[in-house]
């Protein structure tokens, strides 16, 4: 889509951009132009500033230094309103709707009072209904949000600011939640709103869309520019070094796997979702000491009611899980964790951290409870402060300290501490479910090469991922699960990627290896 | 979350401003009370009275002479224990509007023990004072259990429980055929019978006129403990993480039911101290008028104080101080004692809705976490 794009008017423009949080200057000096029709990407390590800075241009925060104009005419009042009524809107890393709400109440949500306090809902999901058809999103204006799938919820999100008449887009990570059939569908939608003269700031971690999407490229590192490119002169290769600062090698080499003892035994397990529908159906599987079992799947295949029912957060209707030889089946999930079962689970906002806390009790989430960080019920705060500092350092966390709050550390510096938190104590079982999500390409590099190097000290490593490429990357063994059956457990490397997608899509293993042919 | 008509921050603000920035938003609450005071003082002056008469009767009254003093401390314990009551239930995530009931139930308990029992001082007190915690610990527990096991909201129930509590204690006075906690020898039936001196609180003395009872240093012991509580033991910990996120919590291996009768039974029991408190320091006996009102007003302490225990330490002060000082100000300035109750009302308004008072003042806004915990408990 690269055109000459010098004709083309500048939509946004910021100029020299400073802003300062306690102990970060998480913007130095950034200046960015936006022409009308185009994406442009912003890349940068965890921490670089790039949430910050759009954050900033949306009116969130106001910057320290800097002016920001939008058709050449500056913007004054930095509030999210003004913003959005320049025709700014943004789509948050972390999203912000009602879950108890249906998409129209979320979308005209804040728009409400612009219409002499009578609500026309009629009128709203009519609108509603064209964006969608315009734009390609489909979805149900009467469904309630907390009905609707990630991807769902993230149209939701861009209907919302197209509604608004936004004429500029901000997507902060909007493909880390989603499954790549989402995410390519995302692409398609982008494609169209640039082509109605939409222009999009487009944040992501995952270089191929990058290039494949990107009209420009803008790196940040530290909170400075650091380059600029295009897709053209670019590869994920340049990429990645230009935004680390040093090679990063894309790939995680590692040794063949030696499996020991099966530690997590899995036998015709049934397990129902919140809906009482049955969504782990008869699933066997082992996962031995010293091997990386990954479960590859379209989201959604009852990856998240298995990983719960193993970690003992959900019930089984029938079947048996026994961890290093003990039934755990109706455990509690303390008693499960006891038993040196370590879990990241794959919403990381809901679940895995407490946004308010401070990374000293975030770093003690699970064993607070235990020495050394307690004695009786008293908890030994020096014993937390350093537990939290020892996870920051090993795990390059990118933050001022271990007393501010986790919610001020960027997304993938909350999803590293967690990881972190996860491999602090003696495993004998690691449960990690979309372990990199939202992590920047060396960070990923890093979590990829603690998680091998756990597996060669003999534990046991089931990896849930919607990503294809890391679970190829990091598995040993790879079970396909499709509709809440496993319908393949296969070695790594006996299948491609193309057989692979194809069992994930709900081809049979039959059909599949046919079809390669 | 948009608040208009904020300018843009300009270039690193300096001086005073940052420091503004950074800590105004501790000043929230007592903004709110200095607000509140200066639309009561407009309102005065509207229906004609003396706001500066009124005021200073008001300081005078409520701390002007040691006897003033006292009965400030008097008046203020049972908002303080009881505002700690409701705190400790907010920081649980729960709702807790039957400090109310609760604090009957702890009155009538420490009665029973004071009244029916013979025992030397050093067995008495500390049983009235057991008796309160685990009465009002038994009536909050039945919403605790209500809310941990069919999911029943806490708000609904404890008024529910509230009006029993008083409909029930109402009742065990009055009745007289047959007699149960009514005293055969009052005329008018509105009392139960007075408690053994051997119950009584010890009095502090201050002075020659003035006499405090030990409640305060009760309120006092237990705003410590329960910030210790709260904020340094692994069972705070428990019912801090279940309140704020009770996902992460049950991942984490905590079990977020129990942690909601917990929360609920040590609430309760703390409500039910302020009542067996009162009984023992300053009433020795239950009427039908008991202190109410107590259990609802404490809400608002904790809420003024943003949960913090050692802040309720002071809304509690300011709560008694309000309603002491009163009394002096109706003499003053000839303004009836409901001026106070709008002046109370106002300070509630403004710690409600934080968004007035830091508009007036140039306070940041909220950071995620930072929020009035009031919202929370609703959420269910
Ligand atoms: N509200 C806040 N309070 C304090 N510090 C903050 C706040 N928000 C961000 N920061 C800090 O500013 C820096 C930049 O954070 P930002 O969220 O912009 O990073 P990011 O580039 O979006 O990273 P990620 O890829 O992980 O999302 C980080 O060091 C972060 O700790
Ligand atoms: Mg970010």
């Amino acid at each position: 889509m690269t055109q000459n794009g010098q004709d083309r008017p500048v939509v946004l423009e910021a100029r020299g951009i400073t802003k300062r949080f306690p102990g970060v200057v998480a913007n130095d000096n950034v200046s960015l132009k936006l022409l009308q029709g185009e994406v442009l990407a912003l890349l940068g390590e965890n921490g670089a500033g790039k949430s910050t800075l759009m954050n900033i241009l949306y009116g969130l925060y106001g910057q320290d230094e800097g002016e920001i104009f939008v058709n050449g005419a500056p913007l004054r009042v930095s509030s999210p309103h003004e913003s959005i009524q320049r025709g700014i809107g943004m789509v948050h890393q972390h999203f912000q709707l009602v879950p108890v709400m249906t998409v129209t109440e979320n979308v005209i949500l804040g728009n409400e009072v612009m219409r002499r306090g009578l609500l026309d809902r009629r009128q709203a999901g009519q609108r509603i209904r064209e964006i969608s058809q315009q734009y390609g999103l489909p979805v149900d204006p009467e469904a309630l949000i907390a009905d609707l799938d990630v991807g769902a919820q993230q149209r939701v999100e861009i209907i919302k600011a197209l509604y608004r008449n936004a004429d500029i887009l901000i997507l902060d990570e909007p493909t880390a939640v989603l499954t790549p059939q989402e995410a390519d569908d995302l692409v398609r939608v982008m494609r169209t709103l640039t082509a109605q003269g939409k222009s999009l700031i487009f944040i992501t971690h995952k270089l191929r869309e990058v290039l494949e999407v990107a009209d420009r490229i803008m790196v940040l590192r530290g909170g400075r520019v650091v380059g600029e490119t295009t897709p053209a002169e670019a590869t994920e290769a340049s990429l990645a070094s230009l935004m680390v600062g040093r090679t990063v090698l894309l790939r995680v080499d590692k040794e063949v796997a030696r499996p020991g003892a099966p530690v997590l035994e899995v036998r015709n397990l049934q397990v129902r979702d919140d809906r009482q529908l049955m969504a782990v159906n008869d699933v066997s599987f082992e996962v031995h000491a010293g091997e990386i079992l990954g479960i590859a799947g379209v989201q959604g295949n009852g990856q998240t009611e298995l990983v719960q029912a193993v970690n003992g957060l959900r019930s089984a209707v029938a079947g048996s899980i026994r961890i290093a030889g003990q039934d755990v089946t109706l455990a509690s999930s303390r008693t499960v964790s006891e038993l040196g079962v370590a879990h990241i689970p794959e919403d990381r906002q809901r679940d895995g951290i407490i946004a308010s806390y401070p990374l000293t009790d975030n770093g003690v989430l699970e064993y607070y409870y235990r020495e050394p960080f307690a004695r009786g019920i008293v908890r030994n705060e020096q014993e937390v402060t350093k537990h939290a500092q020892d996870l920051v350092t090993r795990f390059d966390v990118r933050t001022p300290g271990v007393h501010v709050a986790a919610s001020s550390l960027s997304g993938g510096n909350q999803q590293k501490f967690i990881v972190a938190r996860e491999f602090s104590h003696p495993l004998k079982l690691l449960i990690a479910a979309q372990p990199t999500r939202g992590i920047d390409v060396g960070s990923i590099e890093f979590i990829h090469n603690q998680i091998v190097h756990k597996r060669d000290e003999g534990v046991a490593v089931l990896v849930v991922s919607a990503e294809l490429d890391e679970i190829l990357a990091l598995s040993d063994r790879i079970a396909v699960m499709y509709h809440g059956r496993i319908v393949a457990i296969v070695n790594n490397g006996d299948l491609s990627r193309a057989q692979l997608g194809l069992l994930m899509a709900g081809v049979s293993l039959k059909e599949a290896m046919v079809l390669q042919q | 979350m948009a608040v208009e008509g904020r300018t843009p921050e300009p270039a690193q603000p300096a001086g005073f401003r940052a420091f503004w920035a950074r800590y105004s938003p501790l000043f929230v609450p007592i903004l709110a009370v200095i607000t509140a005071l200066i639309v009561g003082a407009v309102i005065i002056g509207i229906t004609g009275g003396d706001w500066l008469a009124a005021y200073i009767g008001l300081w005078q009254g409520a701390f002007g002479s040691p006897r003033a003093l006292a009965n400030t401390v008097i008046r203020s314990t049972p908002y303080i224990i009881c505002g700690l009551a409701v705190a400790l239930a907010f920081k649980s995530g729960l709702f807790n509007i039957g400090a109310e009931g609760q604090l009957y139930a702890g009155a009538m308990c420490a009665v029973v023990i004071g009244t029916t029992l013979k025992l030397p001082p050093i067995l008495h007190i500390p049983m009235g004072i057991v008796a309160g915690a685990v009465g009002g610990a038994a009536w909050a527990a039945i919403a605790g259990i209500l809310k941990a096991r069919t999911g029943a909201h806490e708000v609904i129930n404890t008024i529910m429980l509230n009006y029993i509590a008083l409909r029930l204690t109402d009742w065990l006075i009055r009745s007289r055929q047959p007699l149960l906690l009514g005293d055969p020898l009052d005329t008018s039936s509105s009392r139960t019978p007075f408690i053994a001196e051997s119950m009584r609180l010890p009095n502090i003395r201050l002075g020659e006129t003035t006499a405090l009872h030990a409640g305060i240093l009760m309120a006092i012991i237990l705003v410590f403990l329960v910030a210790w509580f709260l904020n340094r033991t692994t069972i705070g910990f428990e019912l801090r993480t279940s309140g704020t996120n009770p996902n992460a919590a049950k991942y984490a291996g905590i079990s977020v039911p129990k942690t909601i009768v917990l929360a609920m039974v040590l609430s309760g029991s703390l409500a039910g101290l302020a009542g067996a408190g009162e009984v023992m320091g300053v009433r020795y006996a239950v009427s039908t008028d008991f202190i109410s009102g107590v259990g609802f007003d404490a809400i608002a302490v904790a809420l003024l104080a943003r949960s913090n225990p050692i802040g309720i330490l002071f809304s509690g002060l300011l709560w008694g101080a309000l309603l002491t000082g009163a009394r002096l100000m109706q003499v003053r300035a000839g303004i009836s004692i409901d001026v106070i109750r709008i002046i109370q009302a106002l300070i509630i308004m403004f710690i409600a809705a934080d968004q007035i008072v830091r508009w007036m003042y140039r306070i940041p806004q909220r950071k995620p976490g930072e929020e009035v915990l009031i919202s929370k408990g609703w959420g269910g």
